[in-house]
């Protein structure tokens, strides 16, 4: 297994400040056995076949409850794994970034086993919670597996944002850290999703690309960390009020898209279809 | 039933005053863990008086033992008799290799026979023995249960209804009667050197089957930390719903290597057709989704109400269950 392990992945494990048992499991089934090798795949594709771009990265505190909140870009977890690969191999002791996985992930054979492993809890608003109280890092995409079904020509666009993570942060008093990513877009360019053969298959859609399979291109990508925002109030407020809070975090997001786009397209890294 | 849980909580703080010896009736004392603390409550000075259908051979000589079925006469008479303080009730069938209408009724009306005994007699404190499989397991279901989440068990394993059934009835004790300070424990499995139980049976091959592609966490506690904290439940007057676990939970792989078996995962359509043969253990069918997926219980109130901390960690008790005699591994 060790040989799946890249030593910077190994140095960087130990350095992991995650309450790891004798059996290198923590209390919610997160086991170093399985960090090791994902994480030397995951910096794979973040050193080597995409080339990465990380701004804002002290934005993420070091330790203690914090929300990374941003866009999906991309039909697959592209995002999640290049932002998960951010804070683990950019900040200084490496974090562990923890998502919400889809519910229908646990009913998958091995995808069962792997999410919770790896961290990425079913997505319950229990979890979030409990995974706040206990100081981690949750990553959330407030779109959803809506904001992952974005085609080719909206890619750099915001679809509706759930509220659930404006009353939660509010209730936990916990900071969001806004985040853009952007060029998943490019990477996997959505042509059109297959939802009927997805449902066959038990996921939600089957996105398809120009050369069918949502294999990523080895593009360039972005991703823009912002100051943390602190929600006043206690989580139980009118809608009015929350959705203030969540227009306000989706405004910053989507600042911070426009801005990483304009620069993207100054470089001419658009690519054409 | 949190909030109040939460305030009952306060009251009977690990601070609190230890009770003065008293009188229990144990109810399934002939159980491995009835055992366990029967001699934990005679050895705190209580006076110990047992009941159950089965026998005790070795039972210690101070410990009073009435062979009988806790829903018949005689086991009111029991209390007629004696008057005693408090009861723990632990006279339930939990074994699912077979289903039986007996089951149902001993499960469910024994409780409602041991409630209404206090009740007449004048008992002040009743604790109810149950079990954390109450909540169920499901793809969709948090990881760490809290005692207000509902009895998913109820339909993702409807073997267990009658076990549910039994705690719903001994929680709704603390509105019927309140005058007696009832508590219903959801206890995690327990593992130990009695070799017995619902985890034990399901380890008790060499081979131990998996569903391919699942490995959930499990969450167990030692028979003996088991029995201390049913004793300090009834020792510090609880009232209230708690859960009860000791450290923890492990993925369900590390358990099988740490007890020196073999995991054989099998795939979920072939999972049934294999139980029971090639040495592999016998399981109802609702028991597949407590193999896919955790229960695992949040025990943090009780541990707050009490001051229990267990004494054995996870290798200990698994090192304990794997060195007992007559252990095939």
């Amino acid at each position: 297994m060790s040989l799946l392990v890249h030593p910077e992945v190994e140095a960087r494990l130990e350095r992991l400040e995650i309450p790891f048992d004798n059996h290198g499991v923590d209390p919610f089934g997160v086991s170093r056995r399985h960090l090791g090798p994902f994480y030397s795949f995951l910096r794979l594709l973040y050193r080597r076949y995409f080339e990465v771009t990380v701004t804002g990265i002290e934005h993420v505190p070091a330790r203690g409850r914090a929300m990374l909140v941003g866009n999906h870009s991309g039909g697959v977890a592209l995002d999640g794994g290049m932002v998960l690969a951010a804070v683990f191999f950019e900040l200084e002791p490496p974090r562990l970034a923890q998502g919400m996985a889809e519910k229908f992930l646990n009913r998958v054979p091995f995808a069962s086993i792997w999410t919770s492993r790896l961290g990425h809890l079913t997505g319950l608003p229990e979890h979030a919670a409990r995974l706040l109280e206990a100081e981690r890092l949750l990553m959330v995409f407030p779109e959803g597996a809506r904001g992952t079904a974005k085609l080719y020509g909206d890619r750099n666009t915001l679809v509706d944002f759930g509220t659930g993570f404006a009353r939660l942060a509010m209730a936990t008093r916990t900071p969001i850290i806004p985040f853009a990513f952007i060029g998943g877009g490019e990477a996997i360019p959505t042509v059109v999703n297959l939802v009927k053969l997805g449902r066959m298959l038990g996921v939600p859609y089957i996105p398809v690309t120009p050369w069918l399979l949502p294999v990523p291109r080895p593009t360039s990508l972005q991703i823009y960390f912002d100051a943390p925002i602190l929600l006043e109030g206690t989580g139980n407020e009118e809608d009015e009020v929350i959705f203030g809070h969540v227009e306000r975090v989706k405004q910053k997001i989507a600042e911070l898209i426009e801005a990483g786009a304009r620069i993207r397209r100054g470089r001419g890294e658009a690519v054409r279809m | 039933m949190s909030d109040e849980q939460r305030a009952s909580a306060s009251e009977a703080g690990p601070a609190g005053a230890p009770t003065a010896a008293c009188k229990v009736v144990v109810t399934g004392v002939a159980g491995k863990i009835g055992r366990l603390v029967a001699l934990r409550l005679a050895s705190a000075g209580h006076t110990v008086i047992g009941i159950d259908r089965r026998s005790w051979p070795d039972a210690p000589p101070g410990l009073e033992l009435h062979r009988l079925d806790i829903r018949k006469r005689a086991a009111e008479d029991v209390f007629r008799q004696h008057r005693p303080d408090a009861v723990i009730h632990m006279a339930t069938v939990t074994h699912l290799t077979r289903r039986s209408e007996d089951r149902d009724r001993i499960n469910l009306h024994g409780t409602r026979a041991v409630w209404d005994a206090c009740h007449r007699h004048g008992v002040g404190r009743a604790v109810f023995v149950g079990r954390h499989t109450y909540y169920g397991a499901a793809h969709d279901a948090p990881l760490y249960h809290r005692e207000d989440d509902p009895p998913m068990a109820v339909t993702s394993f409807p073997e267990l209804a009658d076990l549910v059934a039994a705690d719903l009835y001994a929680g709704s004790a603390l509105w019927r009667t309140p005058e007696i300070d009832t508590s219903v424990l959801r206890i995690c499995y327990t593992l130990g050197p009695s070799r017995t139980g619902t985890l034990a049976g399901f380890l008790r091959g060499q081979r131990v089957p998996t569903v391919l592609g699942f490995d959930p966490l499990f969450q167990f506690i030692h028979d003996e930390d088991a029995a201390e904290a049913i004793a300090l439940a009834l020792e510090r007057s609880l009232r209230g719903v708690f859960n009860v676990a000791g450290p923890e939970p492990v993925p369900l792989s590390t358990l099988i290597r740490m007890a020196g078996l073999t995991e054989v995962p099998v795939p979920e359509p072939l999972f049934r057709l294999l139980l029971g043969r090639f040495g592999l253990p016998r399981l109802p069918p609702g028991a597949l989704a407590h193999v896919k997926y955790p229960v695992v219980v949040d025990a943090s109130s009780f541990r707050a109400a009490t001051g229990f901390s267990h004494r054995h960690d996870a290798d200990e008790t698994v090192r304990a269950f794997r060195e007992a005699p007559g252990f095939i591994g």
